[in-house]
């Protein structure tokens, strides 16, 4: 699926699903029905910062302000930002 | 219950992972991810296709108490189960499943009600959604009421419409499981059409897979090769054509294909499941095994049962097998198949499974299928699934009906 992300947008989890930090799996999750999604740091971040407030532009910056020697972490968010919204897993509001 | 959650590709999509710019995620693991309590046998419905045992009867007097769930549920978690199904037979029977949908949000569960309807209210329902439960998996049957009523047994076509609508009411995702067999894989199209206009968010087309009642009622339930192509064409072009946001999951039925399935995606991988009475299985029909020894949440530590106990290691990866599995290229691929249905089918639980095109017992399979259009064999009685002829099983009575399994399905 061919999704366009801009920094504008404005991203929050699908309905019915959850995401949640599991100790079992020492990694962020995402539940929905019938399916669990396990998110390794990188992708973690990204989720935990998507409340249906922030914009794409908002949290690059936070990420980008947080993880200062991290190279090209944007193009990685942006792409975290596709793979999410193609999978349905994040919704536009 | 269901077949809802027999076939691999539950289990598939539990672990299902995405991988994007080094964002990774996991393969598959030894941790029970996925918690199947059975908390009862029991069941309003009669189904012909349902996995359960035939001997299901002995253990509808011995079921867990609600603390004993209770305790399973806070056990499994600490070993890292994260997404709960109550199941049965039909969950709502046990006027306590509140009280486990309360226990299961508190503890972080992401949980499913898998359910026939029978026994939904308003008022349960109401007290679901306020005590967190997160999903409620609807089974429906067919299109048409003759269908329904005459698969399941019992009158529950006008009812299923209505509890569809009350999970929709409730702001709940349509989560629909229709079991396929030879009386509803013609109407595979309408079914769609149905799940659709019901707003169902996923659909299970779970074609049967011969287990417990549906292996008693093979010849009676199997369609054609055929068939099974034709509606997998059909699913397919709904897919692409209708334009709806369905999720649509095709569970391919394995005897008709030339390798097995992943059985439960492995043996003691991923799937944990409690039964009734406590029994602690890696898979639905593990008990059909011989030899083995299973442990009982009543008398045995979760942790020690998952990791430790010699059930659960028995078929764990693949050093247990033995050829022309153990030196296949492709063993990795499906772990071998299926070890309850090798048993059943050929009476070697380290067998390849009959499934498989390499095993030579595939003779099996191709005979149930030519079986199946038997007009003689095919019009046999169907056996369906209640405590009179579960009874009249554990009787021995209808032997002439199991004597060609090694095993009582």
């Amino acid at each position: 699926m061919d999704i366009q992300i801009q920094h504008s947008d404005v991203y929050a989890l699908s309905h019915h699903h959850r995401f949640q930090w599991e100790e079992a799996q020492n990694s962020y999750v995402i539940l929905f029905p019938e399916g669990m999604v396990k998110l390794h740091g990188g992708a973690g971040e990204v989720l935990k910062r998507v409340d249906g407030k922030a914009t794409v532009g908002d949290i690059v910056a936070d990420l980008k302000a947080t993880f200062p020697d991290a190279e090209d972490i944007e193009k990685d968010i942006i792409g975290m930002f596709e793979l999410a919204a193609g999978k349905g897993w994040l919704r536009k509001v | 219950m269901t077949q809802a959650s027999l076939g691999e590709s539950v289990v598939q999509k539990t672990v299902h992972a995405a991988t994007n710019n080094g964002v990774a995620a996991s393969a598959t693991q030894t941790q029970p991810l996925w918690l199947l309590a059975e908390v009862t046998y029991r069941c309003p419905l009669h189904c012909a296709f349902c996995y359960n045992p035939t001997d299901y009867d002995k253990h509808t007097q011995n079921e867990l108490t609600t603390e004993q769930w209770i305790q399973a549920l806070r056990d499994a978690r600490k070993l890292g189960a994260i997404q709960l199904g109550i199941s049965g037979g039909e969950p709502l029977l046990r006027d306590d499943i509140e009280e486990i949908v309360v226990e299961a949000k508190k503890l972080g569960y992401y949980s499913n009600l898998i359910t026939s309807g029978v026994g939904l209210t308003e008022k349960r329902i109401q007290a679901f959604k306020e005590g967190g439960l997160d999903h409620i998996q609807l089974s429906m049957h067919d299109i048409t009421e003759e269908i329904n009523n005459f698969i399941t047994n019992t009158k529950t076509f006008e009812l299923k419409k209505k509890v569809a609508a009350m999970i929709k009411g409730h702001g709940y995702p349509m989560v629909l499981n229709v079991v396929i067999h030879r009386y509803n894989i013609g109407h595979m199209k309408e079914i769609l059409e149905m799940a659709d206009a019901l707003g169902a968010e996923y659909i299970e087309l779970a074609n049967t897979q011969y287990y417990g009642w549906s292996l008693v009622n093979r010849s009676q339930l199997m369609p054609t090769r055929e068939q099974v192509e034709e509606a997998e064409r059909i699913t397919n072009e709904f897919r692409e054509k209708s334009g709806s946001k369905m999720k649509i999951f095709f569970v391919v039925p394995d005897y008709f294909s030339d390798r097995p399935k992943k059985c439960m995606n492995g043996w003691g991988e991923v799937f944990m499941i409690v039964t009734a009475n406590g029994d602690v299985l890696p898979c639905h029909s593990a008990r059909v095994l011989p030899n083995m020894n299973f442990p009982n949440v009543k008398d045995t530590d979760l942790g020690w049962s998952w990791k430790d106990s010699p059930a659960f290691n028995k078929y764990r990866g693949d050093s247990w097998m033995k050829e022309p599995c153990s030196s296949c290229s492709e063993k990795a691929n499906d772990l071998g198949g299926c070890r309850c249905q090798t048993f059943l089918l050929t009476g070697d639980a380290e067998a390849a499974d009959p499934v498989c095109s390499k095993s030579p017992h595939h003779h099996l399979i191709e005979k149930a299928i030519i079986d199946a259009q038997n007009p003689v064999i095919a019009a046999q009685p169907i056996v369906f699934r209640n405590d009179k002829n579960s009874k009249r099983i554990i009787a021995g009575e209808l032997k002439a009906l199991t004597d060609e399994f090694h095993a009582l399905p």
